[in-house]
């Protein structure tokens, strides 16, 4: 039955926001897909799933993570009131690991022994390797070679975790091109193989259980703020590269007409200059990866590469629900550069003294942005999705320093 | 005598009557074919409409033409790598679909299909891809990426228009599936021996036997099989148990052998691809 007057009510029984979403995998893949949604819904339907889940997010995860007022940069900016919800605290240091147990639960119940992951800043990688770890699961990891160069402190950790990493030098050996070999791997290992997903992208029913497994940090938020200022927020604000953290964080709050919700996308260079990660600034729909969603595409349907400073936002699409909601106009869209994302990036070390990943840098440069000028008791929630150790390396080369 | 006064109608729907017309002359012949898989614009444009013609005088029964994408994500190296070639070349749809008019002036007979990715088509315009195709003498499509829980997408309209949507069938399709996938299917149907990418290991003749005999109980249309056939003695093999055998990563690694540094031609290309192709041919008709 299709819920009236709700955004939450997405995606229909074939898996499509609006136009966007759908189940767009070669048919050596299709029953596998199948058999993924119809133990998903068994399994969610299944109070013994959540339980589990809800006992490893509490004492592996170390979940609610904290929602935190950040007193100096919201004095300094003068605006409004600046609260992050601290995902960067959790276990492996990213909001990815929500998503990987809510995954390994479900491989261990299908019976599958064996997981594979296609990270692009390799927190998913990592959160990936943590889980199966912490299972007994065989773990691969396919990687770009590029995204493997910049993220060597994290394919040392998956490696540490007992994942096989392999470097993927096809394409333009990114993010998408671990997907395409991710695909590979799985057409190839049909009976004893789960695909864990990092993002909600992918065929259905991908993006919606993606959203689902994320979607604890709104309801987090929403219980935080009740009992810190006793109202709901007026402002979300998170990057988006596939979008989980955001759809995380958005979800629970679709239908509260008063709470404005903010994606930032990855700017790169700037718009202007072509060389950017921003699906919906840059890109128009097509179909990639299992779903329909805005891609950045040439005239001819090739897909172009992002780029972006920070490794976990230059995928050239997004997630269906993304789509969805940047065309319906729920969610507003923006973007930061790079060079906007390190300002940020330093300005959080020293007013707040963390440092985030280069990804929520993204969200922190619009919050830098639009602070000042929204009044005192403004309530403005930042997903500070990941931290930033990862990137020490890629910081140090922006700014000049070599380690 | 009887003189015509007009010239005989077309056949409503003569690409269609194409690959039909193919599949009986080869039951008549007592054989299986062979279905040679090039990419469109590989290694470049000319070069590839050069072995788009001289591929029927070497055996070819059917000629598959891949639509180059930047993402092949069912494709293994070989073919990924002919796709970055041809894409480096220049090639996007609209050359693609002038390769198949350049071959079709000159081949009336030859059945013609496209082979790939759903992204450049629908960035072409579906509607405007099943008119051009279907005009440019493209006698049916294989869309990796398009299930038949996608089929409004373009295998509805395709059908409409007289072109042959044909479907891929799988080791993991099971019966209950195969009406599904079977239900919209024409031409015929495109068995892949093994769960993986182009260019892998290849299945045993027993299990394609099978495979084909289990598909041959759900449909009257006739089995193509493909993936993992490299030499001719499997072709051979392949050809004897189903209506044709598609060989791609072969022809194509072929074709990448006979590279400049560069990545040109060289002038021995044409000859050694060819030659291998009349190897896979000799090979489909039991001449080895």
């Amino acid at each position: 039955m299709p819920q009236l007057n709700t955004y939450r009510g997405g995606p229909d029984e074939r898996g499509h926001f609006g136009l966007y979403g759908g189940r767009f995998v070669a048919e050596t893949l299709m029953p596998l897909v199948l058999e993924v949604e119809r133990a998903y819904r068994a399994a969610k339907a299944d109070p013994t799933f959540k339980a589990e889940l809800d006992y490893y997010l509490a004492h592996d995860v170390g979940r609610p993570s904290p929602l935190y007022l950040a007193e100096r940069l919201t004095e300094e900016l003068g605006g409004a009131r600046i609260y992050f919800k601290r995902d960067e605290l959790n276990h492996t240091g990213a909001h990815k690991i929500n998503n990987c147990l809510g995954h390994v639960l479900l491989a261990k119940r299908m019976g599958k022994p064996r997981i594979i992951a296609e990270p692009g800043a390799g927190q998913h990688g990592v959160a990936t390797a943590t889980v199966c770890a912490l299972f007994g699961l065989e773990c691969k990891v396919y990687m770009g070679e590029v995204d493997i160069e910049r993220q060597q402190p994290n394919v040392f950790r998956m490696k540490l975790l007992g994942a096989e990493v392999v470097p993927v030098k096809s394409g333009s050996r990114t993010l998408k091109d671990a997907m395409n070999e991710a695909l590979r791997d799985w057409v190839t290992n049909v009976d004893n193989t789960y695909y864990m997903i990092g993002t909600v992208a992918g065929p259905h029913p991908y993006p919606t259980m993606v959203r689902d497994f994320q979607s604890v940090i709104g309801e987090e938020v929403r219980d935080q703020i009740m009992a810190a200022e006793g109202r709901l927020p007026d402002t979300l604000v998170a990057c988006i590269g596939g979008g989980s953290n955001a759809m995380g964080l958005f979800h629970d709050f679709l239908d509260e007409p008063t709470v404005s919700l903010i994606g930032v996308e990855a700017a790169g260079h700037g718009i202007e200059t072509g060389k950017h990660a921003a699906s919906l600034a840059g890109g128009v729909p097509g179909v990639l990866h299992g779903n329909r969603t805005y891609l950045l595409q040439d005239d001819d349907g090739q897909i172009l590469e992002g780029e972006s400073i920070s490794a976990g936002l230059d995928y050239p699409g997004i997630g269906p629900e993304h789509a969805w909601l940047h065309d319906i106009g729920r969610v507003r869209y923006v973007s930061a550069t790079d060079r906007e994302a390190l300002e940020a990036f330093k300005r959080c070390a020293a007013a707040e003294g963390i440092l985030p990943a280069l990804e929520p840098a993204h969200a922190l440069a619009h919050v830098i942005r639009i602070s000042g000028s929204l009044p005192k008791q403004h309530l403005l929630v930042m997903n500070l999705c990941g931290r930033g150790d990862k990137d020490i390396f890629t910081v140090a080369n922006a700014l000049g320093v070599s380690l | 005598m009887t003189i015509a006064l007009v010239p005989p109608a077309e056949p409503a729907a003569p690409e269609d009557g194409r690959l039909t017309r193919r599949f009986a002359e080869l039951k008549t012949a007592g054989r299986g074919g062979l279905v040679t898989f090039v990419t469109a614009g590989d290694p470049d444009h000319d070069t590839c409409l050069a072995l788009l013609q001289a591929l029927p005088g070497a055996g070819a029964d059917l000629i598959e033409l891949g639509m180059p994408f930047t993402d092949p994500m069912a494709d293994g190296p070989a073919i990924q790598a002919a796709s970055l070639r041809a894409l480096k070349s220049g090639a996007r749809m609209t050359r693609t679909l002038d390769l198949v008019r350049a071959f079709r002036a000159g081949d009336r007979a030859t059945p013609l299909i496209l082979m790939g990715y759903f992204n450049p088509i629908y960035r072409y315009g579906s509607e405007r891809f099943i008119e051009d195709a279907a005009a440019a003498g493209v006698d049916g499509v294989i869309v990796v990426d398009l299930p038949p829980e996608e089929d409004e997408e373009l295998c509805l309209p395709a059908l409409e228009s007289g072109l042959s949507f044909i479907r891929l069938t799988t080791p993991t399709t099971d019966d209950r599936r195969l009406g599904v996938v079977l239900r919209h299917t024409g031409g015929f149907v495109y068995y892949v021996s093994i769960t993986g990418i182009t260019g892998a290991g290849a299945a045993t003749e027993e299990a394609i036997a099978a495979a084909v005999q289990r598909l041959r109980r759900h449909t009257d249309l006739p089995v193509a099989v493909g993936f993992g056939i490299r030499t001719p003695d499997q072709a051979g093999a392949v050809a004897r148990v189903a209506d044709a055998a598609v060989v791609g990563s072969a022809i194509v690694a072929r074709i990448a052998a006979n590279l400049d540094a560069e990545g040109r031609a060289t002038p021995e290309l044409l000859d050694d691809v060819l030659g291998f192709v009349r190897a896979l041919a000799a090979g489909v008709r039991g001449h080895l």
